[in-house]
């Protein structure tokens, strides 16, 4: 019983370190028979304190991204060697088995006192039978990051946009939790490379260059995908109402959507909905209870303080906020980018 | 003798490998400092077959719980002994959620959730047998708002729990098909017990009571399912569900007036029968249309091929509730005062209100004893000199087609 515990966690993918090339390549994972309890074991960076990742493994970064109580987000991918990644118009890239994403969540605090910190770094690998989420957690010594199977609490502070040193009880998620999000449809699949969220200018060791040009001198991609970009919903030279939908795709989308894990609200705010009263425009709760805050519709046109999904954007409380996890703060950003956006409307 | 034995022996030792293989891998849990990470990583390390058995005691929760993983059995020992205490919750929306088929939870209590209690979203085959969700401190518009709460789920079975102190509703069941609520107790909860836009269900030997409303036959727009269908409500007791309504507003059950022992609202195919229903402060029983505003073109709003049978009244309506919807203010102007048990807002399309109902539509009230009904005609509503409603509850008397019994196989 407990061997075949193992098998079923078995990632069926095993990427293992080079040391000669600087680089890591897949073997044979029938070999392999659990998962690796320590980030380390996997071999994507050279430098795994510093991040910085070996010769295949690229960073990559999103247009706009989910909050994550203002953490920094440092985002690699690998692909295997000569493989190609599908490109349909505005779904997520679709990635050749045995590809993997990371992220790691840090408070990088540049602008302040404090010492930089890695929080978790999470794992999306595409395995044979799909996606498999994994997270570490880092350790104090910030020497390694260990699986942490239920997720875990890390009360610490960072130094926030405007300086402010603030307190966070900081939740990385545990499996179930990354699935919330990540399910769509019943399957596993990753949530911000996606085509339009990727068109924009990124540091490489060798240079600036467009990410999505990169990807193609890498091989992965066409040159011409014919993708539309969506706005960066932090840039307020943007029209406001790209970046409002393009804040509520990244930061609700996933799963107010038809087959994400909040479709029973019947609230859709994934990028391409385009009917009113599904993205909440004079649309009537469903099973919010308490968290309606006593107001009578999700979007009141002209009226953010009477709008359901600011006053749950604003909250706190387990009950009441949305997102329901991911979050122990509140968006001050967004939440003035949704309030101006349903203001105008 | 000696070749007898040692096959014994070896049938012995099959039968041993064959029952360990067949059998379950129990793990105990135990209330400690750590109950969040002891349950969680049990249920994420969880193998189908499994039983995670939860001690008596209070297990004391910060984070929601959350199974993904088919097959598993959740069990404490009792709904009185095993408590998973959510007081000082800090992260998760809900107590418990489930994503996984043909789980099993039984024998424990939920309390204080600051969300809902056990949500379980997108299964096939889910039993909740003995199981307490509660919010302690009484009816608050504070408390979370379901209790039990499957939703988009097949084969659901509800049976002997108890619900009390839901801001919406104690038993919910949303968007769901084939489904039982059996044996089961809904008190203090704003709607008891309630059914939204789902499909086969049947109800019985359930008691609905100190609830705003009893039981509840919704149908709502704009969800993934809607066209709620074939429910049958019998042998429930649904009395004197007279707590005034304590639900945030915005929320739907928020129209419900205290004191309503059943409503039907835009479904089809419904059978009340053989309840006891009564002591209710506004109405027995209320058949409604759907009374918002909607874009949606593909509901709809109308009740539709109702029965309401061989149920016993007791009194009702000796104390409407006038302060929430039109419901009773319109229902006490109508009856000067002189309340009815059943209750038809009489709204259909309008061709139908011109040419008149299908047969096969039309409401069937029969075998009612003593009770009294009171269906609004809309158009004598609105112009004057016409009779504005139907007081005459043999105007309804006709054939029961008795819906099919809901079936499923419960030993999943």
């Amino acid at each position: 019983m407990k061997h075949s515990k193992k098998i079923s966690l078995l990632i069926t993918l095993f990427i293992c370190f080079d040391t000669k090339s600087q680089s890591i390549s897949s073997f044979d994972f029938e070999k392999f028979s659990h998962v690796p309890k320590f980030l380390s074991d996997y071999g994507f960076f050279k430098d795994l304190k510093n991040q910085k990742p070996v010769s295949n493994v690229h960073p990559y970064s999103l247009s706009s991204q989910l909050f994550s109580d203002e953490t920094d987000k440092l985002r690699f991918v690998y692909v295997p060697e000569g493989k190609k990644v599908g490109y349909v118009k505005n779904k997520v890239f679709i990635f050749p088995v045995g590809s993997v994403l990371i992220k790691t969540f840090a408070y990088l605090n540049n602008n302040g006192p404090l010492e930089a910190e890695l929080l978790e770094t999470r794992l999306l690998i595409n395995t044979n039978n799909g996606w498999k989420a994994i997270s570490y957690v880092w350790n104090e010594d910030q020497t390694d990051a260990k699986r942490a199977i239920a997720g875990a609490t890390i009360p610490t502070r960072f130094v926030n946009s405007a300086g402010k040193i603030k307190d966070v009880r900081y939740r990385a998620p545990n499996q179930n939790q990354c699935k919330e999000c990540h399910q769509l449809k019943k399957v596993m699949t990753p949530i911000g490379p996606k085509a339009r969220n990727m068109n924009k200018l990124v540091e490489y060791d060798a240079g600036e260059m467009n990410q999505l040009v990169y990807w193609a001198a890498l091989g992965w991609i066409n040159e011409n995908l014919g993708s539309t970009s969506i706005s960066n919903y932090a840039d307020v030279n943007a029209v406001l109402n790209e970046r409002a939908r393009a804040y509520l795709d990244i930061n609700c989308g996933h799963c107010h959507i038809p087959g994400g894990s909040a479709d029973t609200t019947g609230l859709y705010l994934n990028f391409t909905e385009q009917d009113k009263e599904q993205i909440g425009i004079y649309k009537k709760p469903v099973a919010a209870g308490r968290a309606s805050g006593n107001l009578k519709y999700s979007i009141v046109p002209g009226h953010p303080e009477d709008s359901i999904l600011l006053y749950r954007m604003r909250s706190l409380d387990p009950g009441i906020m949305m997102p329901e996890s991911g979050r122990a703060l509140s968006d001050e950003t967004g939440i003035k980018l949704i309030t101006d956006w349903i203001d105008k409307l | 003798m000696k070749f007898l034995r040692s096959s014994n022996q070896f049938l012995f030792l099959a039968s041993l490998c064959v029952s360990v293989s067949l059998s379950s891998a129990v793990q105990l849990i135990k209330p400690s400092e750590n109950s969040y990470l002891d349950i969680q990583e049990a249920l994420i390390l969880a193998e189908p077959g499994d039983i995670i058995r939860l001690s008596a005691g209070i297990f004391t929760l910060e984070d929601s719980l959350s199974l993904d993983v088919p097959g598993v059995q959740i069990e404490g020992e009792g709904m009185g002994q095993t408590i998973l205490d959510f007081s000082n919750q800090l992260s998760g929306a809900q107590g418990l959620s489930v994503t996984s088929d043909n789980v099993t939870l039984q024998d424990f209590a939920i309390q204080n959730a600051k969300g809902d209690a056990i949500k379980v979203k997108g299964v096939t085959n889910i039993k909740f047998l003995r199981v307490k969700t509660e919010w302690t401190n009484g009816p608050s518009s504070e408390n979370g708002a379901y209790g039990l709460y499957p939703v988009e789920s097949k084969n659901v079975l509800i049976d002997g729990c108890v619900a009390i102190g839901a801001s919406d509703a104690g038993i919910y069941v949303g968007q769901s098909q084939n489904i039982i609520v059996r044996n089961s107790r809904a008190e203090f909860n704003v709607a008891g017990i309630e059914i939204e836009n789902s499909y086969f269900a049947d109800v019985y030997n359930n008691t609905a009571t100190n609830n705003t409303g009893g039981i509840l036959v919704f149908d709502l727009p704009g969800l993934p399912q809607q066209g709620g269908h074939h429910v049958r409500v019998f042998n429930n007791r649904s009395v004197g569900n007279n707590t005034d309504n304590f639900a945030p507003e915005g929320n739907i059950v928020g129209e419900v007036p205290r004191g309503t022992g059943i409503i039907i609202q835009a479904n089809s195919d419904v059978e009340i029968f053989n309840n006891e229903i009564g002591e209710n402060d506004t109405v027995n029983i209320a058949v409604v249309t759907y009374g918002n505003d909607t874009d949606d073109k593909t509901y709809y709003p109308h009740p539709k091929s109702i029965q309401i049978h061989g149920n016993t009244f007791g009194p009702t309506g000796y104390n409407p509730d006038t302060s929430k919807g039109e419901l009773a203010k319109i229902l006490f102007d109508l009856s000067g005062g002189d309340m009815p048990d059943i209750f038809w807002d009489g709204l259909l399309p309008f061709t139908q209100l011109i040419f008149g109902q299908p047969e096969n539509e039309k409401m069937v009230v029969a075998n009612n004893g003593n009770a009294t009904l009171l269906a609004i005609k809309p158009i004598g509503y609105m112009l004057p000199y016409f009779e504005p409603a139907i007081l005459d509850i043999q105007e309804f008397d006709g054939e029961i087609i008795p819906l099919e019994k809901v079936e499923f196989d419960e030993t999943f």
